[in-house]
């Protein structure tokens, strides 16, 4: 019987997922403006939070480089647009982010806890403020113009973006690199007696989940039109993939598309109806859902399912 | 044939010398076992010999080339694996997944999957574990959990397995068990090291034993020349030992 439900419950998810694609592949054709903007920041969410998953996920090294990782994508968009095609300022925009993550993982990642932690998160402020001095003393302006690219142009290259990210996310984690992930966030030093070469590993996976955020980032500024070392460089953007992984729940890897795109919804529609009070709202939420939910949402769904399993066993 | 060999080993900790000026061998196909009180140094020498910890001077040779200064992964890929004096396995990830981490990158040569897998499998029958393959890690016994990590260590097709404590903390029919593990490996050709605190386990199951005392090795030899050697007892009884005869 556990076979029959299995075997059926694969073409179901395919078919869910086809379905998906194809309501959001012709979005921008009959869908609002706004939604098209709405979605193209959600998918935006996801791919910070998956790529941070990818990483931060099976080795529980709680990286807070995120928003540099972005907004190095969003100054290579910003500084090469004017000159080069759109698929070309993205791959630089996202190779950037490799180079920088590779360069700053092996300087690192020897580091463990707080202090890598510290660290990713210092790099955001040290990237900002250099490029701050950068542009006040050298170039004498604050910010730049991007080039501006219609939204359904944007939403594409972003649903791309985010396919690439979510097979990437997929494929490591089934593969044998993904088992060695988790192992490192099991007990780092039986890994490296197992035969692991646990340095490599580790810098390259960091490098590969920088490059999501920075093609995101680069395709994000040509949405902003005008960006600032602030805008850029927002530890914000360090600190939202963190929370949404927790809030989805890190124990499985559709947890964190589920938080992703809740918490991205509910952050765009507390921002619209209470511009004021949002960040306030936003964190009693957070405080709430770390209290009482610490496996996040997926971790409340298993509950359930395991409640309904005892439920039944009791009853027979 | 030496196997295994250690030359002038050195590690301060601080000012204090670890291990200091240590010789050692182990020939092709033996049980070493690696005795002496508490802080003697023994899991230091292990961790040394596993490059956990880097040697302040002396060299460490394995079958004849130089191993002292690898990293652990490249130590453990040429042939040496360990278990540890507290277990160090995967909570979390099945049995299995654990074993199978040791065939897919511990190997010499690197593996296919299907013979990583294959090979895992092997591993877990030998140790006896397979019935066991889909539960996590954290939820065996103890002793299980103990014959995972050697089953780990087999997966990465040693020639020569470091075990730490093996037998602390289990039961007498579980000591049994471990002991007959002990000489099955060596059955295969797989050259041990050990250390142990249970003399009479160590007594019956080693070929040689090495005894280390504040960081210096104070005898060596068979376990009838170890029993009956003066500074062997004195160091575990005291002078006052051999007050009384």
């Amino acid at each position: 019987m556990d076979k029959t439900t299995v075997l059926s419950k694969k073409p179901l998810f395919l078919g869910l997922l086809f379905l998906l694609f194809i309501l959001f592949a012709f979005l921008p054709l009959y869908g609002s403006v706004y939604s098209v903007i709405l979605v193209t920041a959600i998918f935006m969410h996801i791919v910070l939070t998956v790529s941070w998953v990818i990483f931060s996920g099976p080795t529980g090294y709680i990286s807070l480089a995120s928003a540099a990782f972005f907004g190095v994508g969003i100054y290579t968009s910003a500084i090469l647009g004017k000159t080069f095609p759109l698929p070309i300022v993205i791959c630089f925009g996202a190779l950037t982010s490799f180079c920088l993550a590779l360069f700053v993982g092996a300087l690192t990642l020897r580091l463990r806890g707080i202090y890598f932690s510290m660290f990713t998160f210092g790099l955001v402020l040290l990237i900002q403020q250099l490029l701050l001095w950068y542009e006040v003393n050298i170039t004498h302006t604050r910010g730049r113009f991007v080039i501006v690219i219609n939204n359904a142009t944007i939403y594409y290259v972003m649903f791309a973006i985010l396919a690439a990210t979510i097979l990437t996310a997929y494929f490591i984690s089934r593969s044998k690199y993904g088992l060695a992930l988790q192992s490192i966030g099991e007990d780092e030093e039986a890994s490296a007696h197992t035969g692991i070469n646990v340095t490599v590993l580790k810098t390259i996976i960091f490098a590969v989940s920088a490059l999501f955020a920075g093609a995101a980032g680069a395709i994000m500024a040509t949405r902003w039109t005008y960006i600032d070392p602030f805008i850029a460089f927002n530890p914000l953007f360090s600190f939202m993939p963190v929370l949404m992984a927790i809030f989805g729940g890190m124990g499985q890897f559709y947890g964190s598309i589920i938080g992703a795109v809740i918490f991205a919804y509910l952050q765009e529609m507390l921002i619209t109806r209470f511009p004021y009070y949002y960040m306030l709202i936003f964190g009693i939420i957070l405080v709430v859902v770390i209290l009482y939910l610490p496996g996040g949402l997926v971790g409340l769904l298993q509950k359930w399912r395991k409640g309904d399993l005892a439920e039944k066993h009791a009853n027979t | 044939m030496r196997i295994l060999e250690g030359e002038g080993v050195t590690k301060y900790f601080g000012g204090l010398a670890a291990i200091s000026n240590v010789g050692f061998h182990v020939d092709q196909g033996e049980i070493v076992g690696l005795i002496g009180p508490n802080g003697a140094g023994k899991t230091t020498l292990f961790n040394l010999i596993s490059a956990a910890l880097v040697l302040n001077s002396g060299v460490i040779k394995f079958k004849g080339e130089k191993i002292s200064g690898l990293k652990p992964h490249q130590v453990c890929r040429a042939g040496v694996a360990r278990t540890f004096q507290s277990v160090k396995i995967f909570g979390n990830i099945p049995v299995l997944g654990n074993v199978l981490l040791g065939s897919l990158f511990g190997t010499s040569t690197g593996m296919s999957s299907a013979d990583a897998a294959r090979e895992a499998m092997e591993s877990l029958e030998f140790v006896g574990l397979s019935t066991m393959r889909a539960t996590p890690a954290k939820d065996l016994t103890l002793a299980n959990q103990k014959r995972l990590e050697v089953a780990r260590a087999l997966a990465t097709q040693p020639d020569l397995l470091l075990i730490d404590e093996l037998i602390a903390g289990l039961n007498p029919t579980e000591t049994a068990q471990a002991m007959e593990l002990v000489t099955r490996i060596r059955d295969r050709g797989i050259t041990i090291l050990m250390i142990e605190h249970v003399m009479k386990a160590i007594m019956s199951i080693c070929d040689r034993i090495i005894v280390l005392h504040h960081g210096e090795k104070i005898a060596e030899g068979t376990p009838q020349e170890i029993t009956a050697s003066k500074t062997v007892v004195e160091v575990y009884l005291g002078d006052q030992a051999y007050a009384g005869s």
